[in-house]
């Protein structure tokens, strides 16, 4: 197997707020490989983002802050070193450079008072030392490259010239202008209509076979992962509570979380009389229930689960679950049994959680 | 770049077999503008446009149009769920506004229970809106956040003269248990409540008027998966037992799917294809709905499908394409100048599957 080119071990990043201690990723572990796509799927407060920024290190000080002992090993020109432990001087080396981040609102991540070529030809200014013409020809290169007709008029436009998908495509040139190891997308096509989202995930997926790059795809679209990545990793509550290889984490979920998920999405082409519903709503990070995070949501929940917290089992090679049911399969059968499960017909409507 | 098998159609036809280009006339099936609409029909609307005026300079000369709503008809039948899909300025969203005149139409006509609406004075209004109820996807911005949730379903009985004293009290507690809210929701406020919960008060205040007819302008966009299911069960338990019509406006096409018997797919202000749901998705006609169809994204990892990627962004509806709006993007082997030339009617192709496309010939539909 080859080396990881990230390694992220016992991950928490806890923010203060006023009203005590958020524990927005607590303990979250994997590994990335070269040249793969892993996707990082969950819902809102799941820890999914967090843990994103964390690995790039932009996580607001001091209100959050990656707590001692979270180790972010990243394998890169220097070889491996712990991204949690290095300065803001090497940071600033690394991102952009050899890892890169695509975010869910180019409009943001633009600058609107700069044209388009200035801002990707700053990172390659800055990173590659490349003279201002240099670097204004290898922007045409790379706006060529992400799909953008007549790039050379492009070049000098601003961001309020361009379309939505337009913009994110101006990101990714941006990101990839560096050349680099690893690609963070978070949420990268969430706020684009469907048809725009097709156009740039087949780039990415293009982009990566022609850059040979790692790409974390960050996104609570069970659909863009099915479509795009290798391996997944499902987040509940800051956790990561199942991971696999796609197609059978999809097929064979083992965490009811993920088989919830699964269940209570409408899918194209297939009738539903009525979708599963996982009843209630995420915990808060502020007090994360004991024992199992999912019980109070879980159909197969027992007592067990409600007390004490259940490992990230390993099920075979790369393949994780992180459910007493492991350990207790007969637990579901027997909760099937007396029509419990996400019987679809089993439930009438959603309880709704204590506000 | 492939079309698939299905928007090929058996017999390409010659151009002399074309009818002359002129406007909108009858291309291959009966447009539904002259169709007459099934007995049970609650809303019948023709010809509906929103123009937004563009205005430039000192004296506000008025340059242009933002052609938002663009010669919209359909019928809606009582009970049933029409959706409208379409991407973001398609004018779906306009389109539900309009009908409850909450965005004055710049033309057409929108029958409902026989009487216009776009016709209507202030009296007959308020009257309506005791029947048509519209539910928008962030409840939170349309909550006074001074109010609690009881005081904000008080007053909305209390604008109309339903109920009062203790009646009104008694008819929110039955509203909330209705929508799945505990009881002592009563005394609290909007940011108390998550996303899920604040969609079942906007959906309960929607309700406390007894209406025949909801507009639900993306009711779980904004919705983690999980908490969306619960919305839609309930929303389809909702029309089961109180007999509500619903016109479900989403982007999401799964979701519309799901909830919908018939579906209306919108591109630059018109519908460009209109049928059943299994009809329109098993088997669409029109290039734009199959190319939208085949970009969404699928949870099954197995279902690798050939993809119809869609070359370059949507037009402005300032300047749309003459013509069918969709033919600079249009991927049909039969494309020609008179697609440019000729705006399609939306004609029946056959089984009451309306299609806006020239080149997709009668019976297709069937």
């Amino acid at each position: 197997m080859p080396e990881p080119i990230l390694q992220v071990e016992n991950l928490r990043t806890y923010f203060r707020t006023d009203a005590g201690v958020a524990r927005a990723v607590d303990g979250v572990s994997f590994q990335v490989l070269p040249g793969e796509t892993l996707g990082i799927v969950g819902e809102s407060g799941s820890g999914k983002s967090v843990t994103s920024l964390s690995v790039m290190r932009l996580i607001d000080a001091p209100a959050g802050r990656i707590q001692p002992g979270s180790r972010i090993l990243f394998r890169g020109e220097r070889g491996v070193e712990d991204l949690a432990q290095a300065g803001e001087a090497r940071l600033r080396q690394l991102r952009g450079h050899e890892i890169a981040m695509i975010f869910q609102e180019p409009m943001t991540s633009l600058n609107p008072v700069f044209r388009v070529g200035e801002q990707i030809g700053e990172a390659l200014r800055l990173h590659q030392r490349l003279s201002k013409r240099a670097a204004r020809a290898r922007s045409v290169e790379m706006l060529r490259l992400v799909g953008i007709p007549s790039p050379e008029q492009r070049v000098d436009e601003y961001p309020h010239q361009l379309s939505g998908g337009m913009r994110q495509r101006v990101m990714i040139a941006m990101a990839l202008s560096c050349d680099p190891r690893l690609l963070i997308a978070d949420e990268p096509t969430t706020a684009l209509d469907v048809t725009i989202q097709a156009q740039i995930l087949e780039l990415l997926s293009r982009l990566q076979r022609e850059l040979g790059m790692a790409i974390v795809l960050i996104t609570h679209d069970l659909g863009v992962v099915a479509e795009t990545c290798e391996r997944v990793l499902v987040m509940y509550a800051g956790q990561v509570v199942e991971e696999g290889p796609v197609d059978d984490v999809f097929h064979r979920p083992q965490h009811p979380y993920t088989e919830g998920l699964l269940r209570s999405m409408p899918k194209l082409g297939q009738e539903t009389q009525r979708l599963a519903v996982i009843p209630g709503v995420m915990p808060s990070a502020l007090r994360w229930p004991v024992g199992c995070r999912f019980a109070e949501r879980c159909p197969y929940h027992w007592q067990k689960t409600r007390e004490e917290e259940p490992p990230l089992f390993e099920l075979g090679p790369g393949r994780k679950n992180k459910c007493w049911l492991v350990q207790y399969p007969e637990r579901r059968d027997e909760a099937l049994r007396q029509g419990g499960g996400y019987g679809t017909a089993g439930v009438a409507r959603g309880p709704e959680a204590r506000p | 770049m492939r079309n698939t098998p299905a928007a090929r159609p058996p017999e390409p036809r010659t151009q002399s077999e074309l009818p002359p280009p002129k406007g909108d006339t009858d291309l291959r099936g009966r447009p539904l503008d002259e169709l007459e609409t099934p007995p049970d029909t609650l809303l019948e609307v023709r010809g509906l446009k929103k123009y937004f005026p563009i205005r430039r300079g000192f004296f506000r000369r008025h340059v242009g149009d933002v052609k938002a709503v663009d010669g919209v008809s359909f019928f809606l039948r009582r009970g049933e769920t029409l959706g409208l899909v379409g991407e973001s300025g398609c004018g779906k969203s306009t389109t539900g506004r309009t009908l409850l005149r909450l965005v004055e139409p710049t033309a057409g006509t929108a029958s409902f229970e026989g009487r216009d609406v776009f016709q209507m004075r202030k009296d007959e209004l308020r009257r309506l809106r005791r029947q048509v109820q519209i539910v928008f996807q962030d409840p939170f911005s349309s909550l006074n956040p001074r109010l609690t949730v009881g005081e904000a379903l008080r007053e909305v009985l209390q604008i109309h003269r339903l109920a009062a004293g203790d009646a009104a009290h008694r008819r929110v507690r039955e509203l909330l248990a209705v929508v799945g809210l505990r009881p002592e929701s009563v005394s609290r406020y909007p940011h108390e409540f998550s996303g899920g919960q604040r969609q079942r008060i906007g959906i309960a205040r929607a309700l406390a008027v007894e209406p025949t007819l909801l507009v639900l302008d993306e009711p779980v966009s904004a919705l983690d998966v999980s908490v969306q299911a619960q919305v839609i069960n309930l929303l389809q338990d909702l029309q089961r037992q109180l007999g509500l019509t619903y016109v479900f406006i989403a982007h999401d096409l799964s979701v519309v799917e799901h909830i919908s018997e018939r579906v209306a797919v919108m591109y630059l202000g018109r519908i460009v294809e209109l049928a059943d749901a299994r009809r329109l998705y098993r088997a669409p006609l029109m290039p734009y709905t199959q190319a939208l169809l085949s970009a969404v994204p699928v949870p099954d990892p197995r279902r690798r499908r050939e993809r119809i990627v869609l070359q370059g962004d949507v037009p402005s509806p300032a300047q749309p394409p003459p013509g069918c709006p969709f033919h600079p993007r249009c991927q049909h082997p039969l494309k020609d100048q008179d697609c440019a030339r000729i705006r399609p009617p939306l004609a029946d192709k056959g089984g009451g599957h309306f299609v806006a496309c020239i080149k997709v010939p009668l019976g297709a539909g069937q």
